[in-house]
Formats: structure tokens, C-alpha cells, sequence
């Protein structure tokens, strides 16, 4: 089955007089339960191509398929709603609400989907155990360290049970231990719940985990390849 | 996929913690709204304080919260308009609450003369404690007594109309009127009283005597002028008057002291406008600060709301969360605003002396200590301007915030 499906998306930008493509005739096809990178320099064009997928930005042309919903024509509401539902989100930095502890927001998912609080609370307790942190439950995101906020955000992006989770640069400030103890929570969580996950990135680190790499360069896909070897070997291949 | 709606208390969580990330701004932006919600309050019992004065000193001079008379009386206040006194279902209804006191009197025009000079005065003849029910105070004699009954053959006058007259305690003076066949009537009567009033006219122009005097006096019988009535609060004289009017009957003219008197009437409307004025004025000067706050706030978490929207919250949703945010901070201002008005106020409705002002004010029915009246309608009123105008000087930030592209609002560095 696909989890999403592109075809031929364009999206431009204007920076001054200039017009830059965000997005050249991108298509692509991700299976369900899949785990794939998206890779290539500031600019390339996959955070645009993994916000298009999310509903959070719409293509200036193209189509957008996320399961049996065509993310491009839906309204504003409705696109917040499948997010919500559908679309584990994990951001770069800023992933946390700051006056919420770390319970408060893996909560704060299924507060806004109306679960009750004796399930909410329930839930987000066994993802914290998943993610490490149970102890941490009453901690304000401010004193957390970098790596423990990214597990938090990754416990509150898959605590409803979303088919799909897109991830923006997760690793990006992160230490070489932190990276490597979240990027294995994902294969983790990928082999173990099928959840399909989407990552954008440029470490390396990342890539070697990545049994779908595909690198994008000034909006287009210039390549899409499968890879095989242990995460070790391919984190020398890539550098 | 099903539309959801977050829980309220997932949205007043985020709004209570999100006021107090800046305690500073919030703190001092809490402190405006409570003291202008004081100086609202203050500002309301002062004028209510104020009128409420001019009316008592008002009714008293009518007197009664209600009158009735004889359909022509108004129009031509002589021994011929007069009426029957109470009797029946009327006086049923006036034993009967809500009315507190009330007492029927002959009121003409008459002259009095004293061995020095002579005067027009408006001539009442009463049962003192009928008058008294209705608001006489026996302690503004100021020398001799007041009346005994209504049968009292002597004369009370005022303190101001005494030194008119050039006459004193004891003396007899003259007092002259007509007869309903228009014939002179006239009778020496000793003065037995002299009282003050808050207004010297009132001193200059009410002579009081007793009421089967004048009644004997003028040939009536048992006529009176007028039935005056009065209840718990004039405030609530619209509540009851139509019982009286309705056991007095068509045959007779039964009003309020809101049409006896549309100077009073038109006093108590002025307030209530000026009231409103004064409270959106103030609340116009708070609205910068309030608005300016919130502006502040969303700004300073446009990343934050980016983020919430990304994760699933509506618009709608986060433009009611800085709406929520602008209701607690005023909700918070109101009852603090409120209890510190009330703790302030109360102990001033004993009197506030305004006497180096009061001869000025006396013209306007004054006197010259102010009770300042804390009204629930005032405290209810600032509540809904503050909150009304809160909402809506508030909208805008609430609606900016939800206007935010996700992905713009998550790239603000």
C-alpha cells in the first residue's frame, strides 16, 4: 500500500527580484510501514517536500496523496484535523511547548483529540517509559537537555498512533550520542508499530539507518536508492 | 479522521501558564485593569451618591415616592381639586407592602403675616406622623416641637422663613388662604416650631399645620390635597406604583416621583449616562495597555503557535486560547477591581464632607455631605464594559495570532 504519493509538484519562492524553485516536478511514491531519508544541501528542497506531505504548505502545482486523502485539496480545518490524526510531526528545534511539562505535552496531542484524561494519562506514561524518560514526567521542556526534548517530541508525535511521521532535521543539535539514541528510537519504533517514517536530513549519521535515501538538489530528486549494509558501513559510505 | 475539539482545560492551562511567563507585564497590566475598574466603581457611587442625594432631597420636598391627587390638582393646587380621603380597597393596599408610610394632606397656597412682613408659602396641613413616615426628621426642630397630631392647633416654619417674618418662638402670625367658594379663610395660630432644611427654599416655603386645622379652616371636611406614599427604595417605585394607581382608580390621578418631578428623573438618566461615558473612557486608556499586552505575547510565541498549529490546534482554536488569556487577565482585574472597591467605598457611604463645596451644590439639591452609594447595577455594569470592550479590543491580537502560516510562524527566528 502507499502512505503517500507525488506527482509532479512545483513550488517557487520569491527572495527580492529572484524566483527560487522549492520544489521542481518532484514525484514520488512511499510505501507504508517504509523508513526513508530525504537528503541534500540547505535549499535542496526537502523540507518543502516534507512540509507539502505534512499539509503544512501547499504546492503551487501537483498532487499530494497521504493514504486515501488528497492533502492538496483539503481546507485549512481539514488539513489541521488529518495532522492531528494522521501525521506524527518532529521539528528540528522549538519542538516542545514551553510551559508544559513533559507529560503535559505528549498530552497535549490527545487533549486537543478529546481522549479522556485516564487514557491520556495512561498513554503518555507508557510512551515516556518507551522513550526513557519516566522520570522525567514533570519536567518543564527548559530542563530537559536537547537530546531529551527530542525524545519527548518523538513520544508525543506517535502517542495517537499516527501512520505516518515526518521528521525535519531531528538530529540537527544534537550530540553524536543523543543523534544515535533517537535515530535508533525510530528504526525501533518503525519495525515495531509499521509506522511509516519520513526524514529530512543532511547528517549522515541519520542516512546510515536509512534503508530509502533519496537526495534532492535545487528541488529535484536526483537520485532514489535503496541501501543495504549495517548503519556502520553506510555511515562510511556517506561520509 | 473525526473533527475534534480540545478539552477547555487543556486551552486554560496553556492561557493561565502563558500569562505568567512574563509576570511583569502581566502583574503591571493586572494592576491597571484593577484600578480602573476601582476608579469606575468609585467614580459610579460618587454619582450615584450624588443624585441619590438630589432625589432624597427631592422626594422629601415632593414628598412621597408617590402621589395621588385630584386629575386638575397639578394644573390649578387649590381647596377645589381636593380629594376624598383614603378609604377602602385604597387604603387596604396602602397598609400593605410594599408601601412603608404614607399620609394624606391638605397643601394650598397661602400668605402669613407677621406684625413685620408677609409672605407667600406653600401651606400644609398634616398628621405629623404620617410625615414622618415619610422622611420628616423631628431632630431638624430646631426650636420649640413639631406637631402632636393632626388636630395640633399650633404652626411649624422654617428657620430661614422665621428671620423673613422677623418673628420668633411664640409668636402669633396670620395665615391666609381660600375656601373652595373662594372666600378669604384666615386664622391667627401661634408658632409652636422651627425647623431646618437641607435647602433654604424648602425653609422659606413650607409651613406646616395640622391637618383638621387647615381642613376646619378651609371648610373641607375631610378632603385632603393629595395621598403621599412612599416604599423601601425609590429606586423601585416602578415596581409597585401601578398597585396604587390601579386601587385608586380612574377618578383620580395617581404618579410617581419619576413624572411628579422630570428634573429628578432626567438627574437619575444623566447619571446613568454619564456613568457609561466615564467607564469607557476609562476603559479606552486601559484597552492600549491590554491590547499591547497581548500583542506582546503572541508575538513573543509566534514559533510556539506555528508549532500547535502544525501539531493539529484550528485557528480557531488558538484565537480562542488568546481570547481565553485577555478573560482570565480581566476576569482577574474585575474581582480584584471589585473587592478592592467595595472594601474602599463601603466605609465611606457613612459621609464624605464636601462642605467648602456644599453652597454651590445646594442649588442642585445638595447637601453638603456626600454618601457615596455602592450600587450592585454600577459593579455589574463596569463588569460588562470591561469584559465587552476586553473581548473586543482583544480580537485582534487573537485573530493575528490565527492567521500565522505554520510554517512561517516555526521558521521566526
Amino acid at each position: 500500500m502507499t502512505a503517500i504519493r507525488c506527482s509532479n509538484l512545483n513550488k517557487t519562492f520569491a527572495q527580492g527580484d529572484q524566483v527560487i524553485r522549492g520544489l521542481d516536478d518532484v514525484s514520488i511514491d512511499i510505501e507504508e510501514g517504509s523508513f526513508v531519508c530525504l537528503s541534500g544541501p540547505s535549499g535542496s528542497g526537502k523540507t518543502t517536500l516534507l512540509n507539502a506531505m505534512g499539509g503544512l504548505d501547499n504546492p503551487d502545482s501537483g498532487e499530494i496523496q497521504v493514504g486515501d486523502k488528497r492533502v492538496d485539496l483539503l481546507s485549512k480545518s481539514d488539513l489541521a484535523d488529518m495532522r492531528l490524526h494522521s501525521i506524527g510531526f518532529v521539528f528540528q528545534a522549538y519542538n516542545l511547548i514551553p510551559v508544559l511539562t513533559a507529560r503535559e505535552n505528549i498530552e497535549f496531542v490527545m487533549q486537543i483529540q478529546g481522549v479522556p484524561a485516564a487514557k491520556r494519562r495512561e498513554k503518555a506514561m507508557a510512551m515516556l517509559e518507551e522513550v526513557g524518560l519516566a522520570e522525567h514526567e514533570d519536567r518543564l521542556p527548559a530542563q530537559l537537555s536537547g537530546g531529551q526534548q527530542q525524545r519527548v517530541a518523538v513520544a508525543r508525535a506517535i502517542v495517537s498512533d499516527p501512520t505516518l511521521v515526518l521528521a525535519d532535521e531531528p538530529t540537527a543539535n544534537l550530540d553524536s550520542t543523543s543523534a544515535t539514541q533517537l535515530i535508533e528510537l525510530f528504526v525501533a519504533l518503525n519495525r515495531e508499530r509499521a509506522i511509516t517514517f519520513v526524514i529530512a536530513t543532511h547528517d549522515a549519521r541519520v542516512m546510515a539507518y536509512c534503508p530509502r535515501l533519496i537526495r534532492m538538489e535545487d528541488g529535484k530528486i536526483i537520485s532514489d536508492e535503496l541501501q543495504s549494509g549495517t548503519p556502520g558501513e553506510l555511515r562510511s559510505e556517506h561520509g | 479522521m473525526t473533527s475534534s475539539r480540545p478539552s477547555a482545560r487543556v486551552l486554560f492551562t496553556l492561557a493561565w501558564r502563558n500569562l505568567w511567563r512574563n509576570h511583569r507585564r502581566t502583574l503591571i497590566m493586572l494592576v491597571a485593569i484593577i484600578i480602573g475598574v476601582w476608579a469606575m466603581i468609585l467614580f459610579s457611587s460618587l454619582m450615584s451618591g450624588m443624585v441619590d442625594e438630589m432625589v432624597r432631597g427631592g422626594l422629601r420636598t415632593l414628598p412621597g415616592e408617590v402621589q395621588i391627587h385630584h386629575p386638575d390638582y397639578r394644573d390649578d393646587p387649590s381647596v377645589a381639586n381636593s380629594i376624598d380621603a383614603p378609604s377602602g380597597k385604597l387604603l387596604d393596599q396602602l397598609n400593605s407592602p410594599p408601601v412603608t408610610g404614607w399620609t394624606s394632606r391638605v397643601k394650598v397656597p397661602a400668605m402669613i403675616s407677621s406684625e413685620r412682613d408677609s409672605r407667600g408659602v406653600e401651606l400644609l396641613g398634616v398628621d405629623p406622623a404620617g410625615e414622618i413616615s415619610l422622611g420628616f426628621d423631628p431632630a431638624d426642630i430646631v426650636e420649640g416641637r413639631f406637631l402632636t397630631g393632626p388636630d395640633d392647633k399650633g404652626l411649624v416654619i422654617g428657620r430661614k422663613l422665621a428671620e423673613r417674618l422677623e418673628t420668633q418662638l411664640g409668636k402669633r402670625v396670620v395665615i391666609m388662604s381660600q375656601d373652595p367658594d373662594n372666600n378669604v379663610a384666615d386664622r391667627g395660630i401661634r408658632i409652636v416650631g422651627i425647623y431646618k432644611a437641607r435647602l433654604q427654599a424648602t425653609e422659606e416655603l413650607s409651613v406646616y399645620a395640622g391637618r383638621e386645622t387647615l381642613q376646619a379652616m378651609l371648610s373641607i371636611g375631610s378632603q385632603v390635597s393629595e395621598v403621599a406614599i412612599t416604599g423601601n427604595d425609590f429606586r423601585e417605585v416602578a415596581n409597585w406604583w401601578p398597585l396604587i394607581e390601579q386601587a385608586a382608580g380612574p377618578s383620580l390621578e395617581t404618579l410617581p416621583w419619576m413624572t411628579l418631578d422630570g428634573y429628578l428623573q432626567s438627574m437619575m438618566e444623566m447619571q446613568t449616562s454619564f456613568n457609561i461615558i466615564i467607564m469607557v473612557v476609562i476603559f479606552l486608556a486601559l484597552s492600549f495597555g491590554l491590547v499591547n499586552t497581548l500583542v506582546m505575547a503572541v508575538f513573543e510565541r509566534v514559533r510556539e503557535i506555528g508549532l500547535m498549529m502544525a501539531l493539529g490546534m484550528r485557528p480557531e482554536w488558538i484565537m480562542y486560547q488568546v481570547l481565553l488569556e485577555s478573560i482570565i487577565l480581566l476576569s482577574l482585574g474585575l474581582v480584584l477591581g471589585n473587592l478592592l472597591a467595595v472594601a474602599t467605598i463601603l466605609p465611606l457611604e457613612d459621609g464624605i464632607d464636601i462642605s467648602a463645596v456644599a453652597d454651590g451644590l445646594e442649588m442642585a439639591g445638595m447637601g453638603s455631605i456626600l454618601y457615596p452609594s455602592l450600587q450592585v447595577s454600577d459593579m455589574v455594569m463596569s463588569t460588562a464594559v470591561v469584559l465587552l470592550l476586553g473581548l473586543l479590543a482583544s480580537l485582534l491580537p487573537a485573530w493575528r495570532a490565527s492567521r500565522y502560516n505554520p510554517i512561517q510562524a516555526l521558521a521566526r527566528t
